[in-house]
Parts: C-alpha cells; sequence; structure tokens
C-alpha cells in the first residue's frame, strides 16, 4: 500500500509536521494573550471606584458608570445558580445512582446532552415566548430563568459524572453498615464527590456570568438600578458590552464597554484558575 | 424530569410561535431570500446560507489547527502538558462577547488594512480568475471571513479537547509496535491513532460545528448585518443566531414568528448534528467495549 520513500522525505516531512504543532499552540495561547491583553490595555485605564459603583447614564452626563449591570449580572447569576442547583443535583444523583441503566434515565441523558447543545440565543427564545410574551415585560426574571436553563444540564451531567468516579467500595461498605440508600448517597457519595460538585457549579457559574445572547431580550437593558428586579428591564454587564460597543459611536462609550469587559473577564478568569487549582491539588 | 420537559417544552413553544409563519410561507420559506418588513415578506435562505458558510469557514481554520494542538497535547510530557492544557481549557472560559468585542476593535481593522489588501492586491488574488466571485465586495474588514476566523478560535478548544481524549485512548502497544517498524511520528498519527479515533475525532469535529453554528455574539460582532445571500469571503452577510440577536426584540407580528421560524431552522440543524456527534462518539467507546 505504501509506495517506498526516501528516509529524508519522511523525516522532512515529520519535522513540518512538529513545526505546525508548533504554530497551532501558539496560535492558540497568542490567540488568547492577546485577547487578554488588549482588554487589559483597554479597560484598565477606565476602571476606579466611581465606576464600579456608579449606575450607567445616557451619553453626554457625567458620573457615568457600570454599577448597575454589575449588581445585575450578580443578581442574576446568583438567582440562576439557585435555580439551577438543586434540581440539577437532584438528577445527576438519580441519573448515577438511583436509575443508572434505566430507559428513563438514557432519555434523560440524552435530553440534557441536547440542552447542552443548544444554541443559547434559542433558550432566550423560549424563555421569551413563555414568560415575556406571558407576563407581558421584559424582567430580570425571565433572564434569571434563561441562565438557569442554560445551567440546569451542565450542573445535572458534571453531577453524574463526578458520582460515578466513586468507587462502588464505599457505596457497598455504607450499606453494609445498615444505612438506607438514600443516607448512603448524601453522607457517603456526595460527601466524597463534593469538591468535583463544587468544580462544577462553579465554572457552570463563571459560564453563565458572560453569556449574552440569552439575556437580549429577555432582561434586555436599562440605565436604572436593578429595583423592579420581577417586573422590569433590567441591566447585565455582557448585554452592556453589546449596546457600548455596536450601537455607540462614542469613544468613551466604547472604554466603559472595555472596562466591563475587564472586570468580566477577570471574573470568569479568576473562578476558573481558582477552581482548577483547587480541584486539582485535592484530585491528588 | 425536568431536562425532558424542557426540551420538549423548547421544542412546542418555538412551534407554536413560529406557525403562524410556516401557515404564512409555507415551506418555501426556507428557500426565498427576501426580508422586508415593509412588505411583511421573510425568507430564511440568506440566513442559513450565512450560518453554513460562518461554520464551514470556521471548520477549515479550525480542524488543523485542533488537530495538531491535540497531538501535542497528547505527547507531550506531563509536566508541560497539564498547564497547556489548563490554558487551552482557558481559551473556552472567555465569554463570547469579549470575543466579539476583540474581533470588532482588533481583527476587523487588521483585516481591513492589513489582511485584505495583501490578498487582494498584493497577491492579485481579486484579479485571477474567479477572485470576484471567490472574495466577494469586500476591504470593510467586516464579513465572513473575520467571524470564520473569530469561531475558529473560539471553537478550537472544544475540539482539540475531545481528540485529545481520542488520541489517549490509542492503546500504547499499538503506537509502539508501529514506531518499532520504524514510522516516524507523523506516520504513526497517520496510520495509527487516526485510522484507530477516527469516529471519535468526527465527534469532536461535529461538536465543533454546533457550537460554531449557534454561537451568536462574536459573529454579530464583525459579520456586518446585512441581510443579503453571501456574496464572498470578504463580504458582509448575517447568520440566523445574529438576525435573531438583532431584530428579534423589535419585531413584532409576523416578523417575530417569522424570526421564531428561523429558530426552528437553527434547533433542527443543531439537533441533527447534535444526534450525529453522539453517534460517532458512542460508536468510538463502542468499539473499545467500553460502555457510554
Amino acid at each position: 500500500m505504501m509506495t517506498p520513500r526516501s528516509l529524508f522525505f519522511r523525516k522532512c516531512i515529520n519535522h513540518l509536521l512538529s513545526l505546525f504543532t508548533f504554530f497551532s499552540i501558539s496560535v492558540a495561547l497568542g490567540g488568547m494573550g492577546w485577547i487578554l491583553y488588549t482588554v487589559f490595555v483597554h479597560g484598565l485605564p477606565v476602571l476606579s471606584w466611581e465606576f464600579l459603583t456608579s449606575p450607567s447614564k445616557p451619553y453626554g452626563e457625567p458620573g457615568a458608570g457600570v454599577g448597575n449591570a454589575l449588581l445585575g449580572t450578580l443578581l442574576m447569576t446568583l438567582g440562576a445558580t439557585l435555580l439551577a442547583v438543586p434540581p440539577g443535583l437532584a438528577g445527576g444523583v438519580y441519573l448515577a445512582e438511583f436509575g443508572k441503566h434505566s430507559s428513563l434515565a438514557s432519555v434523560l441523558r440524552f435530553c440534557a446532552n441536547v440542552l447542552m447543545g443548544l444554541p443559547s440565543i434559542l433558550v432566550g427564545l423560549f424563555v421569551y415566548a413563555v414568560l415575556v410574551t406571558n407576563t407581558g415585560h421584559f424582567s430580570g426574571l425571565a433572564g434569571t430563568i434563561a441562565l438557569a436553563v442554560i445551567m440546569f444540564p451542565v450542573i445535572l451531567r458534571t453531577t453524574e459524572d463526578m458520582l460515578l468516579m466513586v468507587p462502588d467500595a464505599m457505596r457497598e461498605s455504607a450499606l453494609a453498615l445498615g444505612m438506607s440508600r438514600m443516607r448512603a448517597t448524601l453522607c457517603i457519595v456526595a460527601r466524597s464527590a463534593r469538591n468535583g460538585l463544587a468544580t462544577g457549579i462553579l465554572l457552570s457559574l463563571a459560564r453563565v456570568s458572560g453569556e449574552t445572547a440569552p439575556l437580549l431580550f429577555t432582561a434586555l437593558f436599562a440605565d436604572t438600578w436593578p429595583g423592579g428586579f420581577f417586573t422590569e428591564p433590567t441591566a447585565s454587564a455582557p448585554v452592556l458590552i453589546t449596546e457600548y460597543t455596536t450601537n455607540s459611536p462614542f469613544e468613551s462609550m466604547h472604554a466603559m464597554g472595555w472596562g466591563t469587559a475587564l472586570v468580566i473577564a477577570a471574573f470568569v478568569l479568576l473562578v476558573n484558575i481558582v477552581t482548577r487549582c483547587f480541584f486539582y491539588e485535592n484530585r491528588h | 424530569m425536568i431536562a425532558l420537559l424542557l426540551t420538549v417544552g423548547i421544542f412546542v413553544q418555538l412551534s407554536i410561535h413560529a406557525a403562524e409563519a410556516w401557515q404564512h410561507f409555507g415551506i418555501s420559506f426556507l428557500w426565498s431570500s427576501e426580508w422586508d418588513p415593509a412588505i411583511d415578506s421573510y425568507g430564511a435562505l440568506p440566513h442559513i446560507q450565512g450560518s453554513l458558510m460562518t461554520t464551514a469557514l470556521a471548520l477549515i481554520v479550525a480542524i488543523p489547527l485542533s488537530f495538531s494542538v491535540a497531538l501535542l497535547l497528547s505527547e507531550t510530557p506531563e509536566w508541560l502538558n497539564r498547564p497547556l492544557s489548563q490554558c487551552v481549557d482557558l481559551l473556552a472560559a472567555v465569554p463570547s462577547v469579549i470575543y466579539g468585542m476583540w474581533g470588532l476593535f482588533v481583527l476587523v481593522p487588521l483585516m481591513q488594512d492589513y489582511v485584505q489588501p495583501f490578498l487582494l492586491e498584493s497577491l492579485g488574488l481579486l484579479y485571477m480568475p474567479g477572485g470576484e466571485w471567490l472574495f466577494g465586495e469586500g476591504g470593510s474588514g467586516f464579513g465572513f471571513m473575520t467571524a470564520g476566523v473569530i469561531l475558529a478560535l473560539m471553537i478550537l478548544p472544544y475540539m482539540s479537547a475531545v481528540m485529545r481524549d481520542v488520541f489517549r485512548m490509542t492503546p500504547h502497544m499499538l503506537k509502539e509496535s508501529a514506531y518499532g517498524l520504524g514510522s516516524t511520528r507523523l506516520e504513526t498519527t497517520l496510520y495509527v491513532v487516526l485510522r484507530y479515533g477516527i469516529r471519535g475525532i468526527i465527534g469532536g469535529i461535529f461538536i465543533g460545528m454546533g457550537r460554531a453554528l449557534g454561537e451568536t455574539m462574536a459573529v454579530l460582532f464583525v459579520i456586518g448585518n446585512l441581510m443579503e445571500s453571501p456574496a464572498g469571503l470578504f463580504s458582509c452577510g448575517t447568520t440566523i443566531a445574529a438576525t435573531l440577536a438583532n431584530n428579534f426584540a423589535e419585531a413584532t407580528g409576523l416578523q417575530q414568528s417569522a424570526l421564531f421560524a428561523l429558530g426552528m431552522v437553527l434547533m433542527a440543524m443543531s439537533f441533527g448534528i447534535q444526534l450525529l456527534t453522539r453517534y460517532y462518539l458512542a460508536r468510538t467507546c463502542a468499539s473499545r467495549g467500553e460502555n457510554y
């Protein structure tokens, strides 16, 4: 099948492959470095206490900041976590412990995978159809629910994976000591998988805090503090970035967008790095 | 249970709200290319074409890159491997708005000032036969090529993570036998690792494809948002997700329904890709005798 080729030729091709490999990893890492560098350089001059704490204002008014958007993002992310974690954990426990091989479990797993692969803008569309059209107004709550819908399958699947990593011997010893199935799950299995679960939750939290698409037509945007969280449009940092950079010709607003981007990127990367280091140390 | 309800719920809701548009335009909605709110005439063709084109471009750029990144990650020693993997994973964690912003303020001017003039004028690609057809009217820096590059960077970590795992699953015995027969590393990869894990690699590519297809923000910033069928690599256009993000908040009546119908098209596409991914990844695992 293989035609004879000279050793020199083969070695050349091999070295070319190595070169290309290093080229690609430098594209990947360089790309990330470049993006972070740009965000940092443009965002840092804008950052100040006032910028972080005062609410956003229409162009031209002095003392504008992004405090309301940051608070809105915080509220929505935390709300989404509260909504998504209990059912996610419960579902994961069911998949890993109780209904491992049942046909319902495989259907659920399939659905969770479909949800995970679903473009996030479709989640926004769905929440709009269910909540915004029925209640008649955009609200922070709708945004929260959209984020929760995105978070839920991720938590479900991580929980399942983490629980499956717990050795069966643990379960058997717990059951042999006379614990009920539920107690064994809660006190022994869940406890030994605790770090993994925390990592999963934190990473999905970091992911949704930067999500924009599902918020565009659920939470919308507002120049006020998130006062009427359940009834009024609520500002969020990613949507603010979008508004300020695509819909505004003004340099100062672009700069504010960069500042917000820096805050969000720093938060997301920090959570990622810290959880990864933490988890890595615990695993060994 | 909630997972099941949500999945079914999303399907049902999208179909209910899209029903009006389907009734109005019928199946020809899919290949009508008009989009004019003034006369309430909508068609999905430019959006579908745009989505497919950005995805295809992103894949063309990302497949060789992620393949070799995965190769490097699976072959390097542990001490170098771990930080590198972590860095590549971090690339996936950066929010997509930030990619979009970077694209808008860094990549677009770069394409406009250097890359496009260089390719079109200096290399004279525009004047070669078919150049007009290939590149379209460009020069603004916005357009499909820019979107493709950004998407490629975004989907690279997902694809290389899957491929890396597949490469690692290749039994050492097989690789060592190949080396023992005098193969170079490239030949081992091509004839052993690639043969062994081809389904997993295809699965990884599908994962990247699903991501690229549904990505909204990064594309929205750089695509140019022109409701026309793609005219060339450097011309502006739109994708399904970008159209939704741009027009949905203001749309009412039939237009909104048409947007829901677009959402359904996107959903069908991503669902199809999901099925294929599952199929290929499950086949890979099944051929190893692992249960999945």
